[in-house]
């Protein structure tokens, strides 16, 4: 019994180690997002609460926390009240596999890429039951466009892992980290690079690809109908998302936690500490990128994901497999 | 499709310009001001909160005569005027409404003596509506403490009048 409790002790001790870090990231990374934005423009950004404004974040939260919660009379209320828990929950648990340095991870499965995709893919869940409890036509339309949104460039991404795993051998993250010891995988699969990079824009909702939130034709999609803390949870359920994207680009291209170099004043920071730079350096592009493009049409995005980035994609596999083939470099042998 | 703008497309020639054009405006100065330490200049006409001129004795310049109340197109002002001992009229209640006001400046021009103005300050959001129902003391509290800038916008305005 005594040895029960101490496993379930440090099981929930380690994963609060990772998930309160990961919360309070959302929080800083939601101020950095709109002040990457603001200076893009030229415009200050959020600069009162805190030192540079960097408490915006727990100010709004506050606000969030204390406005009422409307649930709407014809909605389906239970399903209502689930979506926003589902949409977070699912961002935070695949938080568990991600490697932050050697042997500092939650969870180190053997099939973590595939958790991470499986997970990643459940999130669309949470947008289809929101936009479909609210019955109401807005919310409804942003969920239809998000199900197809991310049911698309899901694919895309699943082809670009193949890649990756090709010249892997592993399912396990950091397997994939180490694999990337002499060569960061964004070298020769700077292309796949790209379209992983532009298909987690599109799967994370976030701009030239917000489709399902356009609030120029969707007032705000499937969250019209969500307000104070359940809104909240919806939006620290996107973040928690786009940072775990960034994460997995991080994880899967850029090695990781891996030093650039590995000669002293660089191998000397913390593997951890390579880890955030990377996922900063990858969100602070996501930041710009929602700066600068303006929104895709949605043909224009269907037809990106289906007529371009698939077929390119799949390509590049049989690209891949040919040169590891061709030049006897398969690992496992 | 030409072959340059498909090699474009391609290398996303066009995405990589607009997002180094973002970055290099990242580092130029900020066009907006930091608001709430940092303000901007007011014109002399600029209409904010309203106030009740004096003249420099200390005497009221209201003479309710009402041209305001009549003018007010949200009807937010409300005048009840008395004979004072002296043999003036003088207004014993002057209430605005500044929920109903739309800050059109009609009273103040149609003023005869300057006495409704109204003034620089566009900062007083209250905690309810009752604070913001102002009273003829409250308003002439206001010109007190305004004065000096309102006499100065008054006379700069006074060759366009």
């Amino acid at each position: 019994m005594d040895s029960y409790f101490s496993i379930i002790f440090t099981e929930v001790y380690k994963i609060l180690f990772l998930l309160v870090p990961v919360l309070v990231s959302v929080a800083m990374i939601v101020w950095l997002d709109r002040r990457v934005w603001a200076f893009v423009q030229k415009r200050r950004g959020p600069n009162v609460v805190g030192p540079f404004g960097l408490f915006q974040s727990l100010a709004d939260a506050l606000k969030y926390i204390f406005k009422e919660i409307i649930i709407p009379a014809s909605s389906n209320k239970l399903v209502f009240v689930l979506a926003p828990v589902v949409t977070m929950t699912l961002a935070l648990i695949s938080w568990a596999v991600i490697p932050f340095g050697e042997n500092f991870v939650v969870a180190d499965i053997n099939v973590g890429i595939l958790y991470l995709f499986a997970v990643s893919s459940l999130g669309v869940y949470g947008i289809i039951m929101g936009g479909w409890a609210s019955n109401s036509k807005y919310p409804f339309l942003g969920a239809i466009r998000s199900a197809a949104q991310m049911v698309s460039y899901e694919v895309s991404i699943g082809v670009i892992i193949i890649n990756v795993l090709l010249c892997v051998g592993s399912l396990n993250l950091s397997d994939i980290v180490m694999a990337q010891q002499n060569l960061w995988f964004v070298i020769p699969l700077f292309p796949m690079f790209v379209i992983f990079f532009i298909s987690a824009l599109a799967e994370t909702n976030r701009p030239p690809f917000d489709l399902p939130e356009a609030e120029a034709e969707l007032v705000a999609g499937y969250q019209t109908e969500y307000s104070g803390m359940m809104y909240a949870m919806f939006w620290l359920g996107e973040y928690a998302n786009i940072l775990l994207m960034c994460a997995m680009g991080a994880v899967l291209f850029l090695g990781g936690w891996l030093s650039p170099i590995d000669i002293f004043p660089f191998n000397a920071i913390p593997g951890p500490f390579w880890l955030i730079f990377k996922i900063l350096f990858l969100f602070i592009l996501f930041a710009l990128v929602k700066a600068t493009v303006p929104r895709y049409r949605y043909d224009q995005l269907m037809k990106l994901g289906w007529k371009i980035f698939l077929p390119f994609s799949l390509f590049y596999v049989v690209l891949t497999s040919s040169f590891l083939l061709y030049f006897d470099l398969l690992p496992g042998k | 499709m030409k072959i340059s703008r498909l090699l474009k497309t391609i290398f996303m020639i066009d995405f990589v310009t607009g997002l180094l054009i973002a970055i290099k405006e990242t580092f130029k100065a900020k066009k907006t001001i930091n608001y709430p330490f940092e303000k901007g200049s007011l014109g002399t006409r600029s209409r904010g909160e309203h106030a009740l001129r004096r003249y420099p004795n200390g005497e009221e310049r209201c003479i309710a005569c009402k041209l305001c109340e009549a003018v007010c197109p949200a009807q937010a002002i409300t005048i009840e005027s008395k004979e004072r001992d002296d043999g003036s009229r003088k207004t014993v209640r002057y209430d605005i409404d500044m929920l109903k006001c739309i800050y059109c400046g009609l009273c103040e021009e149609s003023c005869p003596v300057d006495a409704i103005v109204q003034g620089p300050n566009f900062e007083f959001a209250t905690e309810t509506r009752e604070e913001l129902y102002y009273t003829k003391e409250k308003l002439l509290e206001n010109g007190d403490r305004w004065e000096n800038i309102l006499a100065a916008n008054i006379k700069a305005d006074s060759s366009h009048r």
